[in-house]
């Protein structure tokens, strides 16, 4: 008989062959030929709906028909002009809610064109055999600040830079790519894709970057006014809301996000920690993304709670299923309300809740789950504001991106216009570029 | 089960599916399996005259056409003759004969067009017990260079010619192959039924490139930097070879005479659609070479629950049925009025209706912001191109409007009498109304 899976947080619960198939490539990449006949499948729609659901809008049947015509680079470049970050658009869009969800054969067979996966096979083709695809305009002697080098903030400099302003990127992480290289599941983004798709983006030239620079603390929006001709701040969300459980002061409570960073930052996964029996709390991609990646680090037990009905899940259907299908337990309309344990968390107490004519409410009927490791997905909230009008903890803004504060623009999750998606945040960085590029050369 | 027993020129086959004269019958190991199979006859691949054989290339021979999936819809080929010894092609065709009586084998024989190059072979040829012979005027390529093949087939006094000298030093049926590489297809087919033959059958291989290398500038198949062209064969080839056979069948001149129909024969419904053009059988080749010979049980048990559907006994029932239903233009119902109609529980809202009429017709089709798709009737001619584009089989329909009722785009009262362009005030040459 086996010896029972050891409680609390363990490294190397799992050996070294099934971590790698654990956290490898979700969707392998298409072939040539699969992406021909993949291509094939497209209908060409007038004013295709899969445009409309784009944030950056790509002309998705334009370049699936390059690539059933057999130029897979010229579609990427066509995606890359709308998107230049769509490589890792192409891998961690929740294409069911957008693209694949609003094409036509979806609606018809339930079977979307597989845009995501051509989209991949575009832009990994280019990016692969070209250099990068875009040169700079003549250089305009206008500077300009984007602090964080997450996809808002690369896609804004990498606009800005296109037409000859000189940009220098502000972040504080060692490594650029914000969410991409910090805040998703590791088998979305393999081989290092976001250090390398930064790497690339930054080949237009014009962009210098500059590590260890955080907002309020090396750096202060004040300054920046006064020495650059604009400011664009895609700083993200780098606060985590709390949950103000009841129970004694435990060890194995966690933020969703430290541990997913810390996971991707990993070099060797078999020495990472994990719990036996894992929650975690929260119902967006972040939860997922969480739980799906302790299971796959050998957690025996994996459970997502999330308070509200399924339908109302941040997560998309995909997402859920790929959870369920990797043997994490989903369980809605339930909220944590105390932890236990002794000096280790040893469970968490929740309460079922009822979607009442008053919003969510308490049903005061309790259930405890055992657990030795608790991650928080309860969502982020802005870290330093700057003296920037803010509502409901996001930086208010105006048009493409204008702030209150003259010369400032921002973009991405930080702004009310964020939606906490890659693709939303490199649309907003893309027309913040646009805006100052024409402000600048008025 | 219909029975598929087929009499043409009173070889009878127990189905109307041949083997057309090609790679796939040019010797006894391929017909022996062709016949296993099922097919219920095979065009032995042309002889040439006695003496040293032709020579083939040693490069690729076929070039293709593809669609979704690498789906063959066109193949061309340069492939000759046969380039085997007429003398193992005669034997071969003897044992196979008599090993398979029930099976038709018909000889293609291509030699010059002299008259005793054909008075030489013929009697080696009815020494087979072959049940008839293909007169191969059709291929066009290499061997047309040299006066055979399409350059006889494009002179109907050749034609003639020769197809006389067969009868008259052959006691079997006589069929004449013909060439698509010309400007009116009936004209060759009178030459042959002057010249007595007893069927013509078509199409053989349309001239063709199929592909252009665009590193090496060669035409495909290319052999060492350069290409020929070839001929055309395949499912894209099959609505100009039903068009030409359809003349054939409904000429007064050709009227009556066998037709063996060829052409991009892909499924029995294709066969269907040849012979209720007017073709007693038809021959097949390139879904063979794509698929093997096993796609001749899909072929018979296709039209085989075709014809028990509709309550045929013998495939004599339905050849030639759709024959009188081809005319000319000049003699379509120009009172007949038809609007599109898109059923909006089946449309999937992809637009292609839209941006075609749109583009590229009569803008008679409406978009709303939720992408709702109606026909303007007032505007729409009924061309059917978005019948034709739509993705969804039977979403859009064309219906007829009833007599009596106004065409919204006319104004005019739709009639229920015929009247044509022979008759229309608008044609100079109408002949006025009695």
């Amino acid at each position: 008989m086996p010896a029972q899976p050891q409680t609390g947080p363990v490294a190397g619960r799992l050996p070294a062959d099934t971590l790698a198939r654990n956290f490898a490539d979700l969707h392998s990449p298409l072939s040539a030929h699969e992406a021909r006949v993949a291509a094939d499948r497209c209908y060409f729609c007038h004013d295709a709906p899969c445009v409309t659901a784009c944030p950056t809008e790509i002309d998705i049947p334009l370049f699936i028909r390059e690539i059933q015509a057999g130029r897979p680079e010229t579609a990427a470049r066509e995606i890359f002009e709308a998107n230049i970050l769509g490589g890792m658009c192409a891998r961690v869009c929740p294409t069911e809610v957008l693209c694949e969800g609003a094409c036509v054969r979806e609606a018809a067979e339930g079977k979307p064109v597989q845009i995501g996966l051509l989209q991949r096979h575009a832009t990994d083709s280019l990016m692969a055999r070209q250099g990068h695809p875009f040169t700079r305009a003549a250089r305009t002697g206008k500077r300009v600040a984007v602090v964080g080098a997450g996809p808002a903030g690369l896609s804004c400099a990498h606009r800005l830079a296109r037409h000859g302003h000189d940009v220098v990127i502000f972040e504080g992480a060692p490594k650029p790519g914000g969410l991409n290289e910090y805040g998703i599941a590791a088998y979305k983004s393999v081989d290092e894709f976001a250090a390398r798709e930064a790497a690339w983006i930054m080949e237009i030239g014009g962009i210098e970057l500059r590590h260890g620079q955080w907002l309020g603390g090396e750096i202060t929006l004040e300054t920046l006014r006064d020495e650059y001709d604009a400011v664009f701040l895609g700083i993200g969300l780098s606060g985590v809301n709390a949950l103000g459980l009841d129970g004694p002061k435990v060890e194995g409570m966690h933020d969703a996000v430290t541990f997913i960073s810390a996971l991707r930052q990993c070099e060797d996964l078999s020495t990472l920690p994990i719990g036996r029996d894992v929650v975690v709390i929260g119902g967006g991609m972040t939860a997922i993304d969480c739980a799906v990646q302790a299971k796959g680090l050998g957690a025996e037990t994996v459970t997502l709670v999330y308070r509200r009905a399924r339908e109302r899940m941040g997560a998309s259907r995909f997402e859920q299923d790929l959870a369920a299908q990797r043997g994490v337990r989903l369980i809605f309309e339930a909220a944590p309300v105390a932890v236990e344990g002794e000096g280790r968390l040893s469970g968490v107490v929740f309460e079922r809740m009822g979607e009442g004519s008053e919003g969510l409410a308490p049903t005061g009927d309790r259930f405890t789950l055992p657990a030795d490791q608790m991650f928080r997905a309860v969502g982020q909230r802005l870290g330093d504001a700057s003296g920037l009008k803010t509502v409901r903890g996001k930086v208010v803004t105006q048009g493409s991106g204008r702030t209150d504060m003259d010369k400032v623009w921002a973009g991405g999750d930080c702004g009310v216009g964020g939606d906490d998606l890659t693709v939303t945040a490199v649309a907003q960085g893309r027309d913040a570029a646009e805006d100052i590029h024409g402000t600048l050369t008025d | 089960m219909a029975d598929l027993t087929t009499r043409f020129l009173g070889i009878e086959s127990p189905n109307p599916f041949w083997l057309a004269s090609a790679p796939p019958t040019d010797k006894e190991y391929n017909v022996r399996r062709a016949f296993e199979a099922g097919w219920g006859g095979v065009v032995w691949k042309t002889l040439g005259a006695e003496g040293p054989p032709v020579v083939n290339v040693n490069g690729p021979r076929y070039g293709a056409i593809y669609g979704a999936d690498r789906r063959l819809l066109g193949l061309n080929n340069i492939e000759l003759i046969t380039d085997r010894d007429l003398e193992t092609n005669l034997e071969e065709m003897a044992r196979v004969k008599a090993d398979y009586p029930d099976r038709a084998l018909i000889a293609s024989i291509m030699v010059p067009c002299e008259e005793a190059a054909w008075k030489a072979i013929l009697p080696r040829v009815e020494e087979t017990n072959a049940d008839g012979i293909e007169l191969n005027f059709g291929c066009p390529h290499g061997m047309s260079e040299r006066g055979m093949g399409a350059a006889v087939g494009q002179v109907p006094e050749y034609i003639e010619m020769v197809a006389r000298w067969c009868k008259q030093y052959y006691d079997r049926p006589v069929i004449v192959k013909l060439t698509p590489n010309i400007t009116d297809v009936r004209k060759p087919a009178e030459a042959a039924r002057r010249g007595g033959a007893d069927a013509v059958s078509l199409i053989n291989t349309i001239n063709s490139i199929t592909s252009v290398n665009l590193d090496s500038f060669s035409p495909e198949p290319s052999i060492d930097g350069k290409g020929s062209h070839g001929g055309y064969c395949g499912p894209a080839v099959k609505p100009i070879a039903l068009s030409m056979v359809s003349e054939i069948a409904r000429h007064e001149a050709t009227r009556g005479m066998p037709i063996s129909g060829i052409g991009g024969v892909t499924t029995w419904r294709d066969a269907a659609e040849f012979m209720v053009l007017g073709a007693g059988n038809v021959q097949v080749c390139t879904a063979a070479m794509t698929y093997g010979f096993r796609i001749v049980e899909e072929m018979c048990a296709g039209l085989s629950d075709w014809m028990d559907e509709k309550g045929y006994r013998s495939t004599a029932d339905f050849v030639g049925k759709a024959v009188l239903n081809v005319t000319d233009w000049k003699n379509l119902n120009l009172n007949y009025v038809a609007k599109a109609k898109i059923d909006q529980d089946l449309c999937i809202k992809c637009g292609r209706c839209y941006a075609a009429c749109e583009d590229t017709s009569h803008q008679a089709i409406a978009m709303t912001p939720d992408r709702m798709f109606e026909v303007i009737d007032a505007e729409c001619v009924a061309c059917n191109l978005c019948v034709d584009v739509c993705p969804v089989e039977n979403c859009i329909d064309m219906v007829p409007m009833s007599a009596g009722s106004v065409d919204p785009r006319t104004g005019r009262v739709v009639s229920p009498d015929h009247a044509d362009w022979t008759t229309h005030p608008n044609n100079p040459m109408a002949q006025a109304a009695e």
